[in-house]
């Protein structure tokens, strides 16, 4: 039988922890979970493949937050993430993080993953941040998902590819009970029963639509859909923050990392088109983007990043990495245009919206131990709620999700599974399939994906939102009666599609709930331009209640590390001020 | 509603004199992460069935004869 086309199967499987995402954080959750229990089944289940999947499929260029004794202590690392996000914190995860990434690092190189070290064997590690030094080079980072496949096999991991994972199921106790999946290439239903589950699924990288006008052209990896956002949503967990953005400066068209991180601790930085510095700072922050978003607006746009004053042999450097890792058609990219660093500075601009807390402070709701609202239920990497993440972030969270996650799941028997609700789903999945006419994925998601763009992008207006609202709901009625698939690879998209609408309009409700403006660009509410701390010093989490879309505020937990007054808005000041 | 074919010109080229799927390799068709590699049934050699490419790479890094080469989609070269 010739490959996509469509076969109305369903079986059933049963495991202990049930990881969903093979990218960063879903590898290390499995192994640790494994680790900890070698006697339990762990099954990896994957949209794509496990050796080339996630934001790390060609490797990564550097750790962006690693907190190494001798550079950094904890304490000062969750004080400026805390500072970066404008206080709303929770500051236990954050820290938990900043003390136990150390031993992930040395872990990770023990699997073979090297870090730049200088000639006395320390880590050459570069300051990037506004405040502390956390960015640790990886010129060799392209080995990185070899070495984590490599660990997963000897560990015997149960590895499932092309298993798009479409909702949880729960017991009659409110308890996580395991999956409904599909086959991306025969769309055969595959339902796995577990007693944790630890969703691992990346950013929502396809919300907005790049200027290109490429649907698959964004920053995050394509695949990485905001499944798990949806996936958490239906199933009643709640998601933090939601309204928190991310955006980031990118190669104007090709979408890709310039990368500042890379090439600003060799002295590029960024430029307007008189050749001067703007921003104090090329860390990733919503205060830095609002400067840069006002910059390539105000006439002295457009914006670039600036290596050609720098030595040749430098240059060669920068590149080595830059076209070789994370994104290496960055360099073919370059070529096609005619431009040599060397010569001319690399044109930037701002990317679509997407929800991601490697960079900003939105997602699945997790406390300290990766735990969602939903007993049994995990988040790590992009989608879980802990901010600024990152790489290291990722494979440290997923290593406290995969270890409670088998504790959990040594203390419960497996919750009991109503079959109505996995008739349900297969009917919901395969609807697309079922219908003779009708309107493709594609044209669904370039819709959708284009009204992101039009109405939901910050500057956030009140009237625009209820406006888009409406478009939206326009096209979600258009979605769930008239979208075909014609095979299962289209089934795929159509899958994924159902998930960037839920994203959306999780995007816009919690955008209109927050009535302030912080964040800088991420959280720009011009009918709310200022900050109110009286009222809004605090989470949103979002959730579905009865059915509905429901937004509620959040305490934010008290400090482990105070932050002093005078310190509280070291962000706020990005911009370069004239001198006189 | 009826459909139309809309034409692309796709990112991803594979060398039909140096692809061996025709012996049974699938290694492009295997790590895309995308899934957009398919085999042809008319020619045995891999090729782009779908133009949602994310311009990643690893179809023409894990090639074991450096059939593939992945180009910048159009829209954004």
């Amino acid at each position: 039988m010739a490959m996509d086309e469509i076969v109305d199967g369903l079986s059933e499987v049963s495991c202990d922890v049930l990881v969903i995402g093979g990218g960063t954080a879903g590898p290390m959750a499995a192994l640790k979970a494994k680790m900890k229990n070698p006697k339990a089944n762990v099954v990896l289940l994957e949209k794509a493949n496990v050796k080339r999947s996630g934001a790390i499929s060609m490797g990564m260029d550097g750790l962006n937050n690693a907190v190494i004794p001798g550079y950094a202590t904890p304490e000062q690392y969750t004080k400026e993430i805390t500072i970066a996000n404008d206080g709303i914190v929770d500051q236990k995860a954050v820290y938990k993080y900043a003390q136990s990434c150390y031993g992930i690092i040395e872990e990770l190189d023990s699997f073979g993953i090297r870090f730049l070290k200088n000639e006395n064997g320390d880590y050459a590690v570069k300051k990037v941040h506004h405040i502390g030094t956390y960015v640790l080079p990886m010129p060799n980072g392209e080995t990185v998902k070899k070495a984590l496949y490599r660990q997963l096999r000897r560990a015997r991991i149960l590895i499932s590819n092309r298993y798009m994972a479409t909702r949880l199921l729960k017991s009659s106790d409110g308890r996580i009970a395991g999956a409904v999946s599909v086959n991306t290439r025969t769309a055969e239903i595959l339902v796995i029963k577990a007693k944790a589950v630890i969703l691992c699924m990346g950013a929502a990288g396809r919300l907005g639509l790049p200027t290109s006008g490429y649907m698959f052209g964004t920053y995050e990896n394509a695949a990485n859909s905001g499944d798990g956002y949806a996936m958490a949503y239906h199933a009643g967990a709640a998601l933090a923050n939601l309204e928190c953005f991310q955006i980031n400066p990118l190669i104007k068209d090709y979408n890709g990392p310039a990368c500042a991180y890379v090439a600003g601790p060799f002295g590029a930085y960024t430029a307007n088109n008189e050749d001067r510095r703007f921003i104090e700072c090329d860390y990733w922050s919503g205060q830095m983007m609002l400067e840069f978003y006002n910059e390539l607006l105000s006439g002295k746009g457009p914006v670039f990043l600036q290596l050609k004053h720098l030595h040749d042999k430098t240059i060669e450097e920068i590149e080595h990495t830059l076209h070789k890792v994370e994104r290496p058609t960055r360099g073919l990219f370059q070529e096609g245009r005619g431009v040599d660093y060397r010569k001319e500075s690399i044109e930037m601009h701002i990317s679509e919206i997407g929800f991601c807390s490697g960079h900003s402070a939105s997602g699945v709701f997790v406390d300290d131990n990766a735990r969602t609202t939903v007993p049994g239920l995990y988040a790590a990497g992009d989608m879980a709620s802990v901010p600024h993440n990152y790489m290291l972030g990722a494979f440290t969270n997923g290593s406290f999700a995969g270890l409670d996650a088998m504790e959990f799941a040594d203390s419960h028997d497996f919750g009991e599974i109503d079959a109505g609700e996995i008739a349900l789903e297969r009917e919901r999945v395969m609807a697309p399939t079922k219908r003779e006419d009708g309107i493709p994925p594609n044209q669904i998601e370039y819709k959708t994906r284009r009204l992101v763009n039009d109405y939901l992008q910050p500057p956030k207006v009140t009237r625009k939102y209820e406006l888009g609202m409406r478009r939206l709901a326009e096209v979600r009625e258009d979605m769930q009666e008239c979208m075909i698939a014609r095979n299962a690879h289209e089934l795929l998209r159509a899958l994924e599609v159902q998930s960037i609408m839920d994203c959306a309009d999780m995007a816009a409700h919690a955008s209109l709930f927050r009535e302030e403006s912080r964040w800088g660009l991420y959280h720009w509410r011009t009918d709310f331009p200022e900050k109110d701390n009286e009222n809004w010093f605090c989470h949103t989490l979002l959730s579905k209640q009865d059915g509905r879309m429901t937004s509620e505020k959040r305490e934010v937990q008290p400090y482990v590390v105070p932050i002093a007054d005078d310190e509280k808005d070291l962000y706020d000041k990005q911009r370069i001020r004239a001198s006189a | 509603m009826p459909l139309a074919t809309y034409q692309t010109s796709v990112p991803v080229v594979v060398d039909d004199a140096k692809c061996i799927a025709d012996k049974g390799c699938t290694v492009c068709v295997d790590v895309c992460p995308l899934d957009v590699l398919r085999i042809s049934d008319m020619t045995g050699k891999a090729f782009m069935a779908y133009d949602e490419c994310w311009y990643c790479m690893p179809c023409e890094a894990d090639c074991p004869t450096g059939a593939v080469t992945v180009n910048i989609p159009y829209l954004l070269r």
